[in-house]
């Protein structure tokens, strides 16, 4: 009987937590969601490195506030689309179009490498992603607002050379989180990390998804991450979307689900239909 | 920056002392023995003579004040020479490792001249300035030009590109994008060549000093020699020898204290 209602508690305690901080968020993204993220119209973009085309021609439309995954083999042009959308190359022929006016400070980029300046301490370098307001008065304030909403508040004064691999990621989040981006660009920012620390920040990258409502491109070879964090699915092959999915199971997903496993083995086949006459993989 | 990252470390004040005091043992045993070897008459005052010799001549061109004025002489030539040679070094370093067009027009020529040793120079030297105090300050300022020069460069074009991207992304202006990415990324090598530096500064100097001039360490070396003052040309061996200590304690000091962030430094 003890054992049934130390169960019936623990059920029940969770639960209302999460109902509260649920609704919470929600008053939160009521006001910011309309301010919020950025659409993002491609027409026919395609993109050379001399002979190499990598892009032949995409099209593609993303709605303010989605969550795209794009997977693809090694090679297949997925983070060149990225580059371009985050304005980091130009391209050879075809338009990103973000709807209205984007500023710098609306789109940023996070990396598979934390990429943080080793000699500034956790709280300057979350500072150096504030772009043109890091001179204003409040710009430690949102510094330290940014650090405590990844959890590392407590490591502000540290040099990045003492935190560990997933705490550098997450130092990384914080400064591309800082500005208040519309769109947020993510270049396979959990492959370099180890299984534990994946599952923990994909679940750190869905909060903030969810309570600031940015779009969300996120690049990744990992189709399972992929099902698990997006709306929608891109897959691409040789510089063309092949296939456009939508993942339309219901926020939060729990992992190893059997509908996520199945929607992850029918990506996975589609991508390895393209190798089966080459091999090469 | 913030306030924070000017900061030194508190770990960093402690140990240098206690890794001090060990530093000085050996040199301590070396002058003892030196010292029994002499009094015992192991060694022969002409050839080498008793530290307690040294050290009273010392006193005695203390006394005269002849000992203050040729240190401060050479003290005031190699950190003369080494700031001229020195900032041209690094102004060069700087404009070659930022500009393309700068360092094609002018880096094959400096790694030239790079080629000559600097000493080779001194018959020119005397030509030219006599043994005058420009030719000291020119020889020491060529001579710490060139580590300086090329460590700069290195440490400017190693920066890892990475962060330069990062930098431009987050909307970094160039002013920003050198003073928070670029300068404090090539520091340490910087440090490389400022430590090489100072060992030439005090060879150059050496050498000048005992070949042509008529004031400081290396001149009163020589002419102690003349008159075979034996303890006297010890005693300004050993003194560039602890000014050399100085000037690479110095150097030391504010590398710890710029590069805290370095995982090299923060476990000393």
């Amino acid at each position: 009987m003890q054992e049934a209602l130390r169960f019936r508690l623990s059920e029940a305690e969770p639960l209302g937590r999460a109902e509260i901080i649920e609704q919470a968020r929600s008053r939160r993204r009521g006001r910011r969601i309309a301010s919020r993220g950025l659409s993002l119209t491609i027409r026919g973009l395609r993109k050379s490195f001399g002979d190499n085309e990598v892009l032949r021609g995409i099209d593609l439309h993303i709605p303010a506030g989605q969550s795209v995954a794009i997977v693809g083999r090694s090679g297949c042009g997925k983070s060149t689309l990225l580059r371009l959308i985050a304005g980091l190359e130009t391209a050879t022929a075809g338009s990103i179009d973000f709807g209205e006016a984007a500023r710098t400070e609306d789109i940023r980029v996070m990396f598979q490498e934390p990429r943080l300046l080793p000699w500034a301490r956790v709280l300057s370098n979350v500072e150096v992603g504030l772009g043109r307001d890091r001179a204003s008065p409040d710009a430690q304030a949102r510094a330290e607002s940014a650090l405590t909403e990844v959890g590392l508040d407590d490591k502000r004064a540290q040099w990045p050379a003492v935190l560990s691999g997933g705490q550098k990621q997450r130092v990384a989040l914080a400064r591309a989180l800082v500005s208040h981006p519309r769109v947020l660009a993510f270049d396979e920012p959990l492959g370099a990390l180890d299984a534990l620390t994946r599952i923990s920040m994909q679940r750190l990258l869905e909060r903030v998804w969810h309570d600031q409502g940015f779009t969300a491109i996120l690049v990744t070879h990992d189709v399972a991450e992929a099902v698990a964090l997006a709306d929608r699915v891109l897959v691409i092959e040789d510089g063309r979307i092949a296939h456009d999915i939508d993942v339309d199971i219901p926020r939060p997903r729990r992992r190893g689900s059997a509908e996520l496993a199945a929607l992850e083995g029918s990506i996975l086949k589609s991508l390895l239909q393209g190798t089966e006459d080459t091999s090469d993989l | 920056m913030s306030l924070i990252e000017s900061l030194p470390r508190v770990r960093s004040l402690r140990m240098p002392r206690a890794d001090g005091l060990i530093a000085w043992i050996v040199p301590l045993v070396i002058i003892l023995i030196w010292q029994v070897a002499c009094v015992t008459g192991f060694v022969s005052a002409r050839v080498l003579p008793a530290p307690s010799d040294v050290a009273l001549a010392g006193w005695k061109l203390l006394l005269s004040g002849e000992l203050v004025r040729n240190i401060w002489v050479s003290f005031w030539r190699a950190s003369v020479g080494f700031l001229i040679g020195g900032s041209i070094g690094f102004a060069f370093g700087l404009a070659n490792g930022l500009s393309q067009l700068s360092s094609r027009l002018t880096d094959t020529t400096l790694q030239m001249v790079r080629n000559i040793p600097h000493l080779a120079l001194i018959p020119l030297v005397i030509l030219w300035f006599g043994i005058d105090e420009s030719a000291k300050l020119f020889l020491v300022a060529l001579g710490v030009f060139f580590p300086i020069y090329l460590n700069t460069l290195h440490g400017i074009r190693t920066v890892d590109p990475h962060l330069i991207e990062m930098g431009r992304i987050y909307g970094m202006t160039d002013g920003e994008l050198f003073r928070r990415v670029i300068f404090p990324g090539a520091l340490p090598s910087i440090f490389v060549g400022l430590r090489f530096a100072l060992g030439i500064m005090w060879l150059t100097l050496i050498v000048a000093e005992t070949i042509a001039a008529s004031s400081g360490l290396g001149y009163m070396a020589m002419q102690a020699r003349e008159f075979m003052l034996i303890d006297v040309v010890v005693l300004s061996i050993l003194i560039y020898a602890l000014l050399g200590k100085l000037a690479d304690s110095a150097s030391r000091a504010l590398e710890r204290l710029t590069l805290s962030w370095h995982p090299a430094f923060q476990k000393h």
